[in-house]
């Protein structure tokens, strides 16, 4: 299955796929009214430190802990893309105790958590994040 | 191939879709006494607190039985098991035949003698859907109640009916709260948090005698109620287990192919025990993962695949009023904690690997920490100075990184 693979040594750490990310997600389709001057939550974070930069979202797991542990199966795999309905989950937060990549994370309210779903569930087709990597620091597509 | 399965929660689903990962064809029997589709039984505090419904705490979707060919009888209870003629033998006078079965049987409330108890009308335990709506009929804004028990159970539904009832108290023999997950520091942090919300707690103490609408504790002071709850703690349901020979101890003794001592019988969730390799000891870790994950492996190898659960850790993510609390792991060990005033962290490290931790306020990326015991990650292998601070994966050797982000073979 194709994901979103890193390539750390080119990455500029410069924030764009979390910029594209939130934007992607936003529902809004002007990405300035969608971003300028709001706190954005992205499902792809960027972690930076003596000059290593590196992307990290979902990795869509073969032996997902998160939809095991999942206590309303809310959590699912989908054709091999790890799904959460945001109607179901109550935000108990299990998955995030157990996510070993950190990549699960509450959304803006606080409340339900959201995920990478490589932008199957919003209008963008494939990735956001990678279309708008200046540098092929991360990549779609099967390792 | 005929598969039966006692029980119907976390455990028996993990079983189910553990044995059709292999094995397509095989009949499946879900025996279950309770009349309802699977739901998740610990969103019954979100439900009475109005972040669920019916419908939404259905832990799979309504096609579930159909769409894995499994033959599910509601509101049955399993009476013996037969295990020279391989069948369970039902309330109803009907009997199952098997050949590969599982213990999922759960956890009944434990109901220590209390003097008086007899006489409270309205008194309610909090394990099951219908317990909840039992309790959500009793109540009325109104309505005085008294919770004995502050643990997971207790207090959870403490945050459920704390906006529909007048008075709430909470009494425990424990002098804290969530004694089982959390340290001294860290049960008063979340006790002042859920005492802001009119909750009243009488700790280390425990109640001398119900009478007339009141509870008289053993510290000298009353408390007046009118609907009880009673969650001082749970057993595991393994007599039907032990009648055949299957080897108990606090719970069902199951190995890392969930399997018992006898050949065949398996057994997952809450009425097993599980190797807790923090404590290194057999324990039952009652927890809705854990008995998925049992269930699962239990499946995979009653279908003659291979899959080992030999990971098992205590761990937990539970919240109070917005205040989110996980945990895992063990807590005996070299501490670091660090402390401001909405949040709690409390690292445990022994032998070059982290045991357990405590996060209360600030739970991000949890999961990295919970790895690290999981895989009992070697702590000088990665940065544990820039790991404590928070968690992430700069922390890890860039090698290892390139094999959790990069798509590179470990």
């Amino acid at each position: 299955m194709k994901r979103v693979y890193v390539n750390e040594k080119w990455c500029l750490g410069c924030h764009l796929c979390e910029y594209n990310c939130a934007f992607a997600n936003s529902g809004c389709d002007d990405m300035v009214k969608a971003l300028k001057d709001v706190q954005i939550y992205p499902r792809i974070q960027i972690e930076q430190g003596n000059g290593i930069n590196f992307a990290v979202n979902c990795r869509h797991c073969e032996e997902p802990l998160c939809v095991k542990s999942c206590i309303t199966g809310a959590l699912s795999v989908q054709d091999g893309v790890i799904h959460v309905d945001q109607d179901k989950c109550v935000g108990c937060y299990t998955c995030i105790l157990v996510c070993p990549y950190g990549a699960v994370m509450p959304g803006p309210t606080g409340g339900v958590v959201q995920k990478c779903e490589l932008c199957t569930n919003n209008s963008s087709g494939e990735p956001a994040c990678v279309k708008g990597c200046p540098n092929r620091a991360i990549v779609f597509e099967e390792r | 191939m005929n598969y039966v399965i006692i029980g119907n929660s976390a455990a028996a689903v993990g079983c189910v879709e553990g044995i059709r990962s292999i094995d397509k064809t095989g009949s499946i029997t879900v025996i279950s006494d309770e009349p309802h589709h699977v739901y998740s039984r610990p969103l019954i505090s979100y439900l009475l607190y109005g972040k669920t419904d019916r419908e939404k705490m259905k832990y799979r979707p309504d096609d579930f039985y159909e769409k894995n060919s499994v033959t599910a009888l509601f509101g049955v209870t399993a009476e013996k098991v037969d295990y020279e003629a391989k069948k369970v033998v039902l309330n109803n006078g009907s009997s199952v035949a098997f050949d590969k079965l599982l213990f999922a049987t759960g956890s009944s409330p434990f109901v220590p003698p209390m003097e008086g108890l007899d006489t409270v009308p309205k008194k309610f335990s909090f394990m099951k859907l219908d317990d909840a709506m039992a309790l959500e009929e009793a109540i009325g804004p109104q309505s005085r109640v008294l919770i004995v028990g502050a643990g997971l159970i207790g207090l959870k539904c403490a945050e459920g009916i704390r906006g529909k009832v007048r008075e709430l108290t909470v009494v425990d023999l424990a002098p804290r709260i969530l004694p089982s997950i959390l340290d001294e520091e860290g049960s008063d942090m979340v006790q002042k948090h859920i005492e802001k919300q009119g909750i009243t707690f009488h700790l280390g103490t425990s109640v001398a005698r119900f009478g007339a609408e009141k509870a008289e504790l053993k510290n000298g002071e009353t408390v007046e109620f009118d609907v009880l709850v009673l969650a001082v703690g749970v057993r595991p349901n393994t007599a039907l287990a032990a009648e055949i020979g299957c080897k108990v101890n606090r719970g069902i003794v199951s190995d890392e192919h969930c399997r018992t001592n006898l050949d065949g019988i398996y057994a997952a969730g809450d009425c097993s025990e599980s190797y807790d390799i923090t404590e290194d000891q057999y324990r039952v870790l009652a927890l809705w993962p854990n008995a998925y994950m049992q269930g699962e492996t239990a499946g995979i190898d009653m279908a003659g695949g291979n899959q080992l659960y030999d990971k098992a850790i205590p761990m937990n993510a539970i919240g109070f009023f917005d205040l989110h609390v996980i945990t895992a792991g063990s807590y005996a060990g070299e501490a670091y904690v660090t402390r401001t005033e909405d949040t709690y962290k409390k690292l445990i490290t022994k032998d070059n690997l982290l045991k357990g931790f405590i996060l209360i306020g600030e739970i991000a990326r949890a999961g990295i920490y919970t790895s690290l015991i999981r895989e009992k990650t070697p702590l000088d292998t990665v940065d544990f100075e820039l790991i404590r601070e928070r968690p992430q994966l700069m922390a890890f050797a860039a090698p290892e990184r390139a094999v959790k982000l990069g798509g590179a073979k470990a």
